[in-house]
């Protein structure tokens, strides 16, 4: 697995568990997870792969890399 | 053999928590003490020592040698006092005419049968029938030496630790109960009677052969020379002890290490050691000789590339390369192009100054920890549900405990001193439920046999916890009462209604798990209705994709049945390394600092920055595997790495191998050169836990002292090092002792705000959350709330991992350890522990081994989608079809070459327990093993000529 490849499985992972765990406001729950866990780089390249379509990564995921951008884009 | 310096009360101490109390009078003096005390106890406890032979106050009262008569008075005859109790008013004497000729009969008959050879025996001056022969004015024995004796049998040498000679024996049985007592084992038996009565271990195989697991209780208990460890043999008897705690796994056995001068003789475990209560295992007691190995590397090496051999060079020279190479590459790279990783072998206080050196130093916050292979699902899942990322109980709560789940660990391999503690409690009557792929030993071993055993298949943890939670739920068997006042109603309502579905019921879950729904509903009602339910678990939970969830679907049970908050129940995960507990506590996560406090924490923040002088980072650091993936990337160029063997232990080897490959500066602090020092370009050598002071934290959360019992081989203890690094990037540092480490520890962290050097030395140990609440520590969690407040349940959803079977890779290979080796077995593999496990084999049962033509010891290959390796075979009804299994101690087996990058959703804990593999016949070791060899032995050659 190539390192983006890694990250969106495991943004893909993160969104299935807290899916169930969550059921109110996964979206959310994935992004704080995310913002929580990951270092700048790893959040730079899912921003990125999401610009490049982020084919592969589920609804909840990209909804959370979404809201992640957003934060972002909010904080600059 | 008798504890140096430390008094033999005779009979144990009374267990009870408010005991009535006798009041009695022995030799005119006045003495009171807890209803149920022998007389033997009471006596030494006014400092009277009755002589006795075949009393220890480890073992329980036999009455055997008769050498402990008393009068009293009122009552005929001379009772044993060893196995009198005390009563009120007694009147006893222990010193008479009568008594003293009577106990010199029984001695005379002791040594007429016994090799006087005092004055050369290795036990002189420390043996307790030549103290007994003094203490009763023996001078003479009538009955002279020539009759039967037994002083030609042969000495049993085959332990490699400890000598059993019979002529020395006086059949005391001390040994024998000390096997069955403590360890549980039930190796040793006497065979025989009368005369002819003898110590026998096993069938009298001799104890190498025989079912004995050397943890040396029975050497320990022996008042002769009988049994007696050969480094006494060979060295004498010690003069003074200190001391200090086990550096091999997470019991954190205390030991008195004897010594004869400055040269170690024997590690005794602890009488007063909170966490091992007198005992030990092989590991700590006999398998210390690593520290002296001739593989161990004392002296400093660099070198420009790795494919050169080792330049050794001075102190000096080598940590201004280090500091010189990180403030080049971040200064190229940009300053998160460096990170570290801490030691869960080293102590606390070198812990939190690698992070430290990290955080305050490179200014991020790249740091991790082997935990994250291990327990960092724990830490996830308890943190998430009750508050805090560890256990809730001390070991003693296991004494109280009438159901015992075992859920992915193995006792008594991985933690054996806990595990005989858990096997006292299930001889008493406790019952036992093993969740595991395969029958452990402990399912069935003397005098235990589990309840259930529920054999799942590797993988399906969280689908059996929700399958017995439904049980619970569906069958009125939660507390409600419990969760009401406890926990979070509604939360629980939800989770309730989610484990009541009927696809989570046994009947419909157990085609995937392989559990009998039976076996399932009985094990589940035997839980929630048998009184106090304890569980305790390994890395068979966290090691999985869905590791955290499993962690949570633990508490969830635990609070849904109320066993939460009391002795004798809880939830306790048996951690693994000695001091990866303590390694978590002190902020060796890249999103923690110490406490478990996140780095965005904007108070906590600024308490550190005030403290250290600097602005720190608040944004989480790269984890390991995200390190290697930024390395090969190209991002992350430097990696200082204390005590940890990554290339040998985590997963995916190849990935590893590529992620340092990629590195430009790689620094390891080890005793030995590792696998991971083959990338390595700095080689700063370690000391051991002999060589140091310090503190480590066993899985109870007990603080517990390292004392140096001698002088670093290699100049300086691991703290010193790290601050000579720290030093030389220009932060000024200036610890002198590794106490004022401590005292800044708990100036920053809360919960470890009351520990101190002081308090240690006067409490013995401490369990965190150590502070103004709890000055002397907090043995049990969540006692009337929760840390976070109200428990709180998680919904946790079977999801089955991406690691699948399929034709090409049919079956599933899970990892484990055995007793005798220590995780990558850099230590225990430079010891004679490796007579116990000269090889990693691999587990087949015999179906899956007949399909593919595999016989008893045939080599064959073991691959799966990351890579293979060739072992030998163990045909065994341990593992189910469709199972294979192996330990990974041994680096030419390189398992983890197998294992996949798989990991935990929310902590990225590799999935070592579930790889798809097939297994089929070879010739030898594979192409892989025999390049890796070619390439490691290269990788190690030393250039000695160049040292100053
Ligand atoms: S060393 Fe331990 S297991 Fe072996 S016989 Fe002695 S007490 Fe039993
Ligand atoms: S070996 Fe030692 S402990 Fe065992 S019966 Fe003989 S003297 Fe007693
Ligand atoms: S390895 Fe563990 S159980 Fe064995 S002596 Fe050391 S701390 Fe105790
Ligand atoms: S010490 Fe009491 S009978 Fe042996």
């Amino acid at each position: 697995m190539s390192t983006t490849d890694h990250l969106v499985y495991m943004a893909n992972q993160i969104a299935r568990e807290l899916a169930s765990q969550c059921p109110d406001r996964p979206v959310a729950a994935t992004r704080d997870h995310i913002r929580q866990f990951w270092d700048p780089r790893m959040r730079e390249a899912i921003l990125g792969y999401l610009d490049r379509g982020g084919e592969h990564l589920s609804d909840t995921a990209r909804g959370a890399v979404r809201l992640l951008r957003e934060n972002a884009e909010r904080a600059d | 053999m008798a504890w140096i310096g430390e008094r033999d009360l005779g009979t144990k101490a009374i267990a009870a928590a408010a005991p009535a109390m006798v009041t009695l009078r022995i030799d005119g003096q006045d003495v009171a003490v807890p209803e149920g005390t022998s007389i033997m106890r009471a006596a030494s406890l006014v400092g009277t020592n009755v002589p006795k032979l075949c009393a220890t106050d480890t073992l329980e009262a036999f009455g055997s040698c008769r050498l402990c008569l008393v009068e009293i008075d009122g009552r005929t005859g001379y009772p044993a006092s060893c196995t009198t109790p005390v009563a009120e008013g007694m009147v006893v004497r222990t010193q008479t005419d009568r008594l003293a000729k009577l106990r010199r009969g029984v001695m005379e008959l002791y040594i007429s049968d016994h090799p006087l050879d005092c004055l050369t025996c290795s036990a002189n001056g420390d043996c307790e029938l030549q103290d007994q022969a003094g203490a009763v004015g023996l001078r003479d024995v009538r009955y002279g030496y020539e009759g039967l004796n037994h002083l030609v049998a042969d000495k049993d040498e085959s332990n490699p630790y400890f000598t059993f000679d019979p002529a020395k024996c006086i059949v005391c049985s001390r040994c024998v109960r000390a096997c069955d007592e403590i360890q549980g084992t039930f190796a040793l038996t006497i065979e025989g009677s009368g005369f002819g009565s003898k110590v026998a271990a096993s069938q009298d195989d001799g104890f190498l052969a025989s079912e004995c697991v050397s943890c040396g209780a029975c050497v320990q208990a022996c008042p002769t020379s009988a049994l007696i460890e050969k480094s006494v043999i060979a060295a004498g008897t010690p003069d003074k002890a200190i001391v200090t705690t086990c550096a091999y796994c997470g019991v954190g056995c205390t030991f008195r290490a004897e010594m004869r001068g400055e040269q170690l003789v024997r590690m005794v475990p602890w009488k007063d050691g909170k966490a091992n209560r007198g005992h030990s295992c092989v590991k700590g007691r006999f398998a210390w000789g690593y520290a002296n190995h001739r593989d161990r590397i004392l002296n400093p090496m660099i070198r420009a590339s790795v494919d050169e051999p080792w330049r050794e060079v001075s102190w000096d020279e080598a940590i201004a390369h280090t500091a010189s190479e990180f403030r080049r590459i971040q200064a190229k790279y940009g300053k998160d192009s460096v990170g570290g990783i801490t030691s869960s072998r080293c102590t606390n206080e070198e812990t939190f100054l690698v992070q430290k050196l990290i955080r305050q130093g490179f200014g991020n916050n790249n740091v991790d920890t082997c935990a994250r292979v291990c327990h960092s699902p724990t830490g996830y899942g308890l943190k998430t549900t009750f508050g805090t990322s560890a256990g809730t109980q001390d070991f003693d709560s296991v004494a109280h405990a009438d159901v015992i789940m075992v859920i992915g660990a193995n006792p008594t391999d991985g933690h054996p001193v806990f595990a005989s503690r858990m096997k006292q409690r299930l001889r008493q009557g406790a019952k036992l439920i093993v969740i595991d792929p395969r029958r452990i030993d402990l399912v069935r071993t003397p005098h235990i046999d589990a309840a259930y055993h529920l054999p799942l298949r590797p993988g399906t943890n969280v689908a059996v916890l929700t399958a017995i939670a439904h049980v619970v739920v569906t069958e009125g068997l939660a507390d409600e009462a419990f969760v009401r006042e406890r926990c979070d109603w509604s939360e629980f309502e939800d989770w309730a209604a989610f484990v009541a579905q009927p696809e989570r019921s046994p009947e419909a879950t157990e085609a995937l798990t392989g559990v009998p729904a039976a076996d399932l509903r009985a094990a589940a009602r035997l839980f929630a209705t048998g009184g106090n339910g304890a569980i305790y678990y390994g890395l068979g939970v966290t090691e999985h994709s869905q590791g955290s969830s499993t962690v949570m679907a633990i508490a969830n049970l635990a609070m849904a049945t109320g066993n939460i908050g009391r002795e004798g129940v809880g939830v306790n995960p048996l951690r693994g390394q000695n001091n990866v507990q303590g390694s978590c506590d002190m902020g060796s996560f890249p999103h923690e600092y110490s406490g478990y406090r996140h780095v965005s924490d904007v108070a906590t923040r600024e308490m550190f920055e005030r403290a250290w002088g600097v602005a720190l980072d608040a944004e989480p650091g790269l984890r390991i595997p995200n390190m290697l993936d930024a390395a090969t990337d190209g991002t992350f160029k430097a990696l200082f790495v204390q005590g940890e063997d990554i290339l040998q232990s985590d997963p995916n080897t190849h990935h590893v191998a590529a992620g340092l490959a990629a590195m430009e500066c790689v620094v390891v602090q080890d005793l030995f050169l590792n696998e991971t020092a083959n990338y390595a370009h700095v080689f700063l050598p370690g000391s051991t836990f002999l060589e140091k002071d310090g503190t480590f934290t066993n899985a109870e959360r007990r603080i517990q002292r390292v004392r140096k019992v001698m002088e670093p081989l290699n100049g300086y203890a691991d703290w010193e090092i790290v601050q000579l690094v720290a030093n030389a990037i220009g932060l000024e540092w200036s610890y002198t002792h590794p106490s004022e480490i401590m005292d800044e520890i708990a100036a920053l962290t809360p919960t470890f705000a009351a520990v101190s050097y002081d308090a240690l030395d006067r409490l013995g140990s401490m369990q965190w959350p150590a502070n103004e609440a709890a000055p002397e520590g907090t043995p049990t969690m969540h006692v009337d709330h929760f840390v976070r407040g109200k428990g709180h349940f998680v919904v946790t959803d079977y999801i089955p991992t991406d690691e699948k079977t399929g034709p090409r890779f049919p079956l599933l290979l899970t990892t484990g350890r055995i007793l005798s080796q220590y995780n990558v077995g850099a230590q225990t593999r430079r010891t004679d522990n490796v007579v116990w496990h000269p090889e990693d084999r691999l587990e087949i049962h015999p179906h899956d081994a007949e399909n593919r033509g595999i016989r008893e010891g045939d080599w064959v290959s073991l691959r799966s989608r990351a890579g293979e390796t060739t072992l030998r075979a163990l045909i065994t009804e341990r593992v189910a079809p469709g199972v294979v299994y192996t330990t990974f101690h041994h680096p030419a087996t390189q398992a983890n070459v197998i294992t996949t990058d798989y990991s935990d959703w929310a902590t990225n804990c590799p999935e070592y327990k579930v790889t798809a593999v097939q297994v089929a016949i070879s010739n030898g070791p594979s192409d892989w093993q025999q390049s890796y060899q070619a390439q490691a032995e290269r990788s190690r050659r030393i250039l000695h000529e160049a040292a100053e």
